[in-house]
């Protein structure tokens, strides 16, 4: 470039690259040094160590039903009557806020097992109807006391304000009386 | 500051020192004896001395109780029981914070229906009212925060339930409400984990608020106060010297105030609670009937009655946010509803619509009463869009006096 026609003022100088380089310096180490401040509040080790529970389905008799926790959580699992199923198969989707079949929401060749996160998809609270004397909704599921929520035997939402079906956690059958969650 | 007379005379050597150096006497003399105030304010003016008290004693008796407190999952509830059993003066100081924190939303709400009534957020004062808007925003945080910290059965589902809110995020983009809401409580679910950061937060906001309260002050003491009659101040006699006319009025009614917060100290400390917080905070069990604290209810209310779970979080915080936008929503030229015969009473719909929401967020969300939060959440936000914009077209105001001593005195009077 010795000798074109640009003159020295249409050259980048020096201090065009330092007036570049030092914002550009400062927000990336700003950024840097923030997030050590914002990731502490996210869940700890000790947090992130609770992540899997086994459980032992062999004492839970037809139409029972049990609740464990997991990270914190309560996680229903429900003995499904064949009954149940054949009532939460013979649902038609679209007559559903949030469309998914049971076979979907359960593991093949375990249908009768219905594993559900306890927890309403509205606000967070835990839906009613674990136990025999409990109030089930309108739909023989479960029903979240705080905000009407119905869910049906399949744990789908079928009428209230939740937007979302229970959430089916992680899990595998590690024989058929066992589960692993998480 | 606006300008008045200085009648500031340091007295003795020390004070003469001092005021050539760091006159700080000497402007608190100029902003709280010798500032001009309306000669006309009625005892609503008297609750933004009132507000000051509540957050002096907020943040006294909070930090005994951080002497005392322990905000373990372990021990949080068993440490609130043990301050009120225990710890010396606690049966005193504890109920003294968490009444406290009720009289300190019943002052700042009838400060706010005054502002809204006498049209105290038009220009000059728009600066002045925003603020107050995010002091009251903040007063609520530090209010749901402090709330959470005696770890009973309302206390935790109340957090469970407020900060899901945040979850509704996920509806605009998928995994992001939960990665919040993740970070919010530090875990799977609300833990000790998000009471010790609870307890930091809630310790923190107060201080922030004796910022903003500052600004509030400030802003205010260059406006100057407003008055029944929204008239400006244009001759000497419509005004007196802050001490010690106002002053005295402030300590009157500071004192008839006292006595209320008293009552509830000494003779109803768990009547503005919950039974169900007596109960330690069960992560199983969720009370059939979660509440808030009162003064949310309102809000509350407006959050169940939209069908929908995020249209409900944008309503319940819209319900606040429109606040700060009330200087310009409101067209009218005439500050005082006194003097805008129907402005009156469509506010005093409004202060009835708010009470009506309360007391619906009081109740189960179902059948009539979901319909009847409707209806008033309705008129809530047209109270803010459709009647402040649009009233001032038609409305007439009815004939003002022509300066502040005229209203006091009558006419004819200097």
């Amino acid at each position: 470039m010795e000798g074109s026609l640009a003159s020295d003022a249409d050259e980048p100088t020096r201090r065009d690259f330092l007036t570049l380089a030092g914002p550009a310096f400062f927000a990336v180490g700003g950024a840097m040094t923030v997030w050590p401040f914002v990731h502490q509040m996210n869940p700890d080790a000790g947090a992130l160590a609770l992540a899997s529970v086994e459980v032992d389905l062999a004492p839970v008799e037809e139409g029972q039903a049990i609740t464990i926790m997991w990270r914190g959580k309560p996680v229903f699992i429900r003995h499904r009557t064949k009954k149940e199923i054949d009532e939460a198969r013979d649902v038609k989707l679209t007559n559903l806020p949030d469309p998914q079949s049971d076979t979907a929401r359960t593991k093949a060749g375990h249908e009768k097992w219905l594993v559900l996160v306890g927890i309403c998809t509205h606000l967070g609270c835990i839906p009613k109807g674990q136990s025999l004397g409990d109030v089930k909704g309108d739909y023989e599921g479960w029903f979240c006391p705080c905000h009407g929520s119905h869910y049906d035997n399949s744990g789908r939402i079928r009428k209230g304000p939740a937007p979302r079906n229970l959430e089916v956690p992680p899990y595998q059958f590690q024989s058929d009386t066992q589960i692993k969650i998480g | 500051m606006s300008s008045h007379e200085d009648t500031y005379e340091p007295k003795g050597r020390v004070s003469k020192w001092m005021d050539e150096r760091l006159p700080i006497a000497r402007m608190m003399h100029g902003q709280f004896v010798d500032f001009p105030t309306p000669r006309n304010l009625n005892y609503l003016w008297t609750f933004g001395g009132i507000l000051t008290f509540c957050l002096v004693v907020q943040i006294a008796s909070g930090i005994v109780l951080a002497m005392h407190y322990i905000p373990a999952e372990s021990m949080a509830f068993d440490s609130v029981q043990h301050i009120k059993r225990d710890v010396n003066y606690g049966w005193l100081i504890q109920p003294l914070h968490a009444v406290g924190a009720s009289m300190f939303f019943i002052a700042v709400y009838i400060h706010i229906f005054r502002g809204l009534y006498y049209g105290s957020y038009k220009e000059p004062r728009e600066v002045l009212w925003i603020l107050g808007v995010l002091i009251f925003l903040v007063m609520m945080a530090t209010g749901f925060l402090g709330y959470t910290l005696p770890w009973g059965q309302m206390s935790f589902w109340g957090v469970t339930v407020i900060t899901n809110l945040f979850s509704s995020l996920d509806e605009v983009i998928p995994g992001l409400g939960t990665a919040v809401v993740t970070w919010l409580w530090g875990g799977y679910s609300v833990s000790g984990a998000t009471l010790t950061r609870f307890f930091s937060l809630h310790y923190l906001l107060p201080f922030v608020l004796c910022g903003l309260v500052a600004l509030h002050i400030w802003a205010l003491h260059v406006a100057g106060q407003n008055n029944p009659t929204g008239l400006d101040i244009k001759t000497k006699s419509d005004s007196l010297p802050m001490s010690p006319y106002a002053v005295s009025k402030d300590l009157f009614a500071l004192s008839v105030f006292i006595m209320l917060f008293a009552w509830f100290v000494f003779f109803a400390p768990d009547y503005l609670g919950h039974a169900d917080n007596y109960i330690p905070a069960n992560a199983l069990v969720t009370p059939a009937h979660i509440v808030p604290e009162w003064y949310f209810l309102p809000f509350y209310a407006i959050l169940r009655a939209i069908p929908s779970k995020l249209g409900g979080v944008i309503a319940m915080f819209g319900a606040i946010a429109v606040l700060a936008f009330v200087p310009w929503l409101d067209t009218s030229r005439v500050r005082s509803a006194r003097y805008r015969p129907y402005f009156k009473w469509f506010f005093w719909l409004f202060a009835f619509t708010c009470l009506a929401l309360g007391y619906l967020g009081s109740l189960p969300a179902e059948g009539i009463y979901v319909m009847w939060a409707r209806i008033f959440t309705a008129y809530y936000f047209a109270f803010f869009l459709l009647v402040m914009p649009f009233l001032s077209l038609w409305e007439t105001p009815t004939q003002m006096p022509g300066s502040i001593s005229e209203a006091v005195l009558g006419k004819g009077s200097k």
